[in-house]
């Protein structure tokens, strides 16, 4: 240990005043190109990806907040392709929307300027939250290829269509419009975004076509044609006329606010009392709700919100938590629905043997509605003895990156999935032919990074998507139970009907009887002795056996009416739930959503 | 004259005891179809052949087979392939009846064995799984081996003074020359009569090479008597036969084996019966077998060198621990034999008389134990 010496103190380089000359504004398009991998941009495939991300999010925003069904067209045009190992291909990224159009002079805003947006400052569920991600992928071309964003737009019939090439001054984040014309466009309204950037094209989990055909399961309502860069046409029309119903904007719940946040409220209201503000800018708060807060907090209701300081302050917090209010309103939030989930997996795995969805009932976290759903394929051509396929969306919108930092696979890893009849590694994922999907639908969904990759591992969220999971779990076992019992008993049956000729013909030989004559009882027997469960397996390939077992939805009732009852002896609804054919079990699930 | 009225009589028994065993085949046919037809499961009950099943009649000293049975059932992933296997054998056994032609159980084997349509599984895969199958058939249905025109692998040879008529052949046992009559697998009266019997006494021999030298002494001439092996463990044939030289001929009948575990077994088998054949003691346990050696106590009473010491295995005290316990061997000077065997910690073969000289087994241990009376019964 040395002792700092009055000698040994080392020489001043500069003044506060020198420093102070130094010291200047950062612009935000100067700190994007500084750290670009923050907003998802580190490297050319991730790249590509965000930038077809963002244009896509825009887009189906749009066109919900507008009320149009969404017909997107997404392609990829390979411009340059790469020269040497070392250097990245350049693409173009087309996406063209059918959605309400921009107005003209908010479009080079919109594209052109780092943090401008409708989004950030609404309490309201989108795709997009910050207004960062259209204009940080321009100027991530812009900083590759020097290219200019090229914008089309049109707002509606007998409009102009604009053309417009924009460039961002990165110094001062204004847009610079490059070029600006009048073009025809066969299209009613709508706008096409244009981007040159270099990038490189990947497959796989984490490209491209694997984001387009999650967002095809997460938007139902979507139609989309994808042109691959090797020119493969992909077109997946939509499975659902209906589109989500558009989410309200709120005001912040009671429960979960911030302490920070709280004081803020306070503070902007001037002349108001602390129970006017309660009322007015919370959201379930009624005028005697109010008064029970300031209650609980001994705050004076008609003391002026913005004399709050101190105890007062920290009282009427904890007060907000523990008040006994109702759920924010569950219209801020927008699930997908437990049916569409299951048509979007069926768009993706039509051959998948059987589906289950659950939707939670809206929660609240910090303040904030949120819904989880989560839903699964199982069977069919999914890869048998492998980890099941987890697909994590937020808002809709897929996460490819980061799994393991994610609070969605998070909770797939937690849930016990032996319980449900499939076999779990410790610690690990199902080993199944599963696709599992996780929702989270929340006006404020918290991310662990601006690059919106990963949600953060909160506990409210986290036990909601086990509890999903785990509904889903509780399905697909009663599916997965009496498939089981089914291929058994198959067994069991073909195992009989193997020996019945031997049997018959030696019995045939013994009392001089045709042996034909001899194994009609036995098979007539048969049946007595192989216990299928309510429902025949869901591809029972047989067609002369079994009378009217397979399932013809219609047909079973008449002549497949006594079974059922006696066989559980529980009441007759339990029975359908768990194990009916897919058919019944769809319609009961369009009867919860309602 | 006699032999000729005997033949006839073999004849017109054995058609009425195929008919029996017709009947019972076809009742058990029939019920299994009426069954079907009810819509029940058919079943076959069979006697349990196990341990289990198997208690030791105090009285008759033979191991009885007790009435519990098991029932194989036809719609019973577990039993459906041996109630297949039953019916087949049984089917088979008719066809070999209506024939009048009778076969080993390795031809029945084969000819009940044939490949599943549409698979490469077979009726049966190999003669353990068909030997077992005729057993419950035997047990299920009540009928004798023999009835169902079946015979075991045939071992054992005899020569002696004995003269018998084998299928109406008059057969002089003393003339067999060095290797003996060999015993058919089916011994009943109807084949096999006894004409006429000098012999004073029956020797079993567990070992053929004994057989070959108590022979080659000429053994049975001095001591005028009738000497029989079946190289290792008893045959269902020879079996029969020892009871009927024991009953009809009432003979004493001395058994010589190996000192080790399987030696006592072999006697114990000839004694009462087998566990796996509980349901055939009737007709083929001898209860009053005498067990003339190889003793524990001979390799002291006989002066035998280390030289014959073959130490116990593991198995063999296990085995021997297994036979204590039986209760057909809970006699006190059983109890002493086999103690001696443990406590020695050695078995020794009868061979091993060869220590002393060639023919020391046929002129001075055999002898000197019958005279002394030197067994255990």
């Amino acid at each position: 240990m040395k002792t700092t010496g009055e000698e040994g103190a080392p020489k001043r380089r500069a003044t506060a005043e020198t420093m102070a000359s130094r010291q200047r504004d950062i612009s935000v398009s100067e700190f994007f190109t500084k750290n670009r991998h923050l907003l998802g941009f580190d490297n050319p495939a991730k790249a590509l990806l965000t930038t077809v991300k963002e244009a896509v999010d825009n887009s189906l925003d749009a066109c919900e907040e507008a009320g149009i069904l969404p017909e997107l067209h997404v392609e990829i045009v390979e411009v340059q392709p790469a020269t040497s190992s070392n250097q990245a291909a350049r693409f173009r990224v087309i996406v063209e929307d059918n959605g309400p159009g921009i107005v003209k002079p908010q479009i080079p805003k919109i594209f052109a300027k780092l943090l401008y947006g409708s989004k950030f400052h609404r309490l309201k569920q989108s795709r997009g939250q910050q207004g960062i991600g259209i204009s940080a992928a321009g100027l991530y071309g812009q900083l590759t290829t020097g290219k200019p964003v090229i914008i089309t737009s049109k707002t509606g019939k007998g409009r102009p269509a604009f053309k417009i090439d924009l460039r961002i001054d990165t110094k001062h984040n204004q847009p610079d419009v490059v070029k600006d014309q009048t073009v025809d466009w066969d299209k009613e309204h709508g706008t096409r975004v244009e981007i040159e950037l270099v990038a490189a094209y990947r497959g796989g989990r984490t490209g491209v076509l694997e984001y387009l055909e999650q967002t095809v399961v997460a938007n139902p309502h979507l139609a989309l044609t994808y042109v691959s860069p090797k020119g493969e046409r992909l077109e997946l029309p939509r499975v659902s006329n209906e589109l989500p119903r558009e989410a309200q904007e709120i005001k912040p719940h009671p429960h979960g606010v911030e302490l920070g946040m709280l004081q803020t409220m306070l503070a902007d209201s001037p002349g108001k009392t602390v129970k006017e503000v309660l009322c007015d800018d919370f959201s379930r708060v009624s005028p005697a709700i109010a008064v029970e807060i300031c209650r609980l907090a001994k705050v004076n209701a008609k003391a002026k919100a913005d004399r709050l300081h101190g105890d007062d302050l920290e009282r009427l917090h904890q007060a907000l938590g523990e008040v006994k209010i109702m759920a924010p309103a569950a219209t801020a939030v927008v699930p997908i629905g437990e049916a569409l989930l299951i048509e979007g997996l069926k768009r993706r795995f039509p051959r998948a043997e059987f589906f289950a969805s659950t939707t939670r009932a809206p929660k609240v976290y910090r303040g904030n509605p949120f819904v989880v759903e989560a839903a699964l394929a199982y069977g069919g051509d999914l890869p048998l003895d492998e980890p099941a396929d987890i697909m994590r969306f937020a808002n809709r919108v897929p996460l490819q990156y980061q799994p393991k930092a994610c609070a969605i696979s998070e909770s797939v890893y937690q849930v016990n999935w032996r319980g449900y009849e499939l076999p779990q590694p410790k610690g690990s994922l199902p080993i199944a032919p599963m696709a599992v999907v996780v929702h989270l639908a929340s006006v404020w969904v918290p991310f662990t990074s601006e690059a919106k990759e990963a949600v953060a591992h909160y506990d409210e969220l986290l036990e909601e998507m086990k509890s999903a999971l785990r509904e889903c779990g509780r399905k697909l076992a009663s599916h997965v139970r009496s498939r089981k019992h089914a291929d058994r008993e198959m067994k069991r049956r073909s195992l009989f009907e193997k020996y019945i000729p031997e049997v018959a013909a030696a019995i045939g030989g013994i009392l001089g009887m045709e042996s034909g004559k001899v194994e009609k009882p036995f098979y007539a027997t048969l049946p007595d002795f192989v216990k299928f469960a309510d429902e025949e397996p869901v591809q029972a390939p047989k067609d002369d056996k079994g009378g009217g077992s397979p399932p013809p939805e219609g047909s079973s009732p008449p002549d497949e009416a006594p079974p059922p009852p006696p066989k559980d002896g529980a009441p007759g609804g339990k029975g359908s739930k768990g194990s009916k054919g897919s058919k019944g079990k769809k319609s009961a699930e369009l009867t919860l959503v309602e | 004259m006699a032999a000729k009225k005997s033949a006839a009589a073999t004849t017109k028994k054995k058609s009425d005891r195929d008919a029996a065993t017709l009947s019972k085949i076809e009742k058990l046919a029939r019920s299994v179809l009426a069954e079907a037809t009810r819509g029940h499961n058919p079943a076959l009950e069979i006697r349990t052949r196990a341990l289990s099943n198997v208690s030791f009649n105090t009285k008759k000293k033979i191991i009885e087979l007790g009435d519990r049975t098991q029932s194989r059932e036809f719609f019973n992933t577990a039993m459906v392939r041996k109630f297949m296997q039953t019916m087949l054998v049984a089917s088979k056994c008719k066809t070999l009846i209506d024939e009048g032609k009778t076969v080993s159980i390795r031809q029945m084997y084969y000819m009940s064995k044939h490949t599943l349509p549409n698979s490469t599984e077979n009726t049966f895969e190999d003669q353990n799984e068909s030997d077992p199958i005729i057993e419950d058939l035997e047990v299920g249905i009540d009928a004798l081996r023999e009835e169902l025109h079946l015979f075991a692998t045939r071992r054992g040879s005899v020569v002696g003074q004995l003269v018998i008529e084998d299928a109406g052949d008059r057969i002089d046992l003393a003339r067999m020359g060095r290797g003996g009559w060999s015993v058919p697998s089916i011994c009943e009266p109807d084949v096999i009569a006894f004409v006429q019997c000098k012999a004073e006494f029956i020797l079993y021999v567990e070992k053929d090479a004994v057989f070959t030298r108590l022979n080659e002494d000429g053994f049975w001439k001095k001591h005028n008597c009738i000497l029989m092996t079946t190289g290792g463990q008893s045959t269902r044939g020879a079996r029969r036969l020892l009871q009927r030289m024991s009953l009809e001929l009432k003979l004493p009948i001395y058994v010589l084996v190996d000192n080790d575990p399987w030696g006592l077994y072999i006697y114990s088998v000839l004694k009462q019966g087998s566990i796996a054949l509980a349901y055939e003691s009737m007709r083929m346990a001898v209860p009053n077998v005498r067990f003339l050696g190889m003793s524990s106590f001979d390799y002291v009473k006989y002066k035998l060198t280390s030289a014959v010491q073959i130490k116990l295995k593991k198995e063999d005290v296990a085995r021997a621990e297994q036979m204590k316990a039986y209760p057909w061997f809970k006699d006190k000077k059983w109890q002493r034999e086999i103690q001696e065997l443990l406590d020695n910690g050695f078995k020794m073969e009868l061979d091993g008389f060869l220590t002393k000289s060639i023919s020391f087994i046929t002129d001075e241990y055999i002898p000197k134990k019958l005279r002394d009376h030197d067994f255990l019964q």
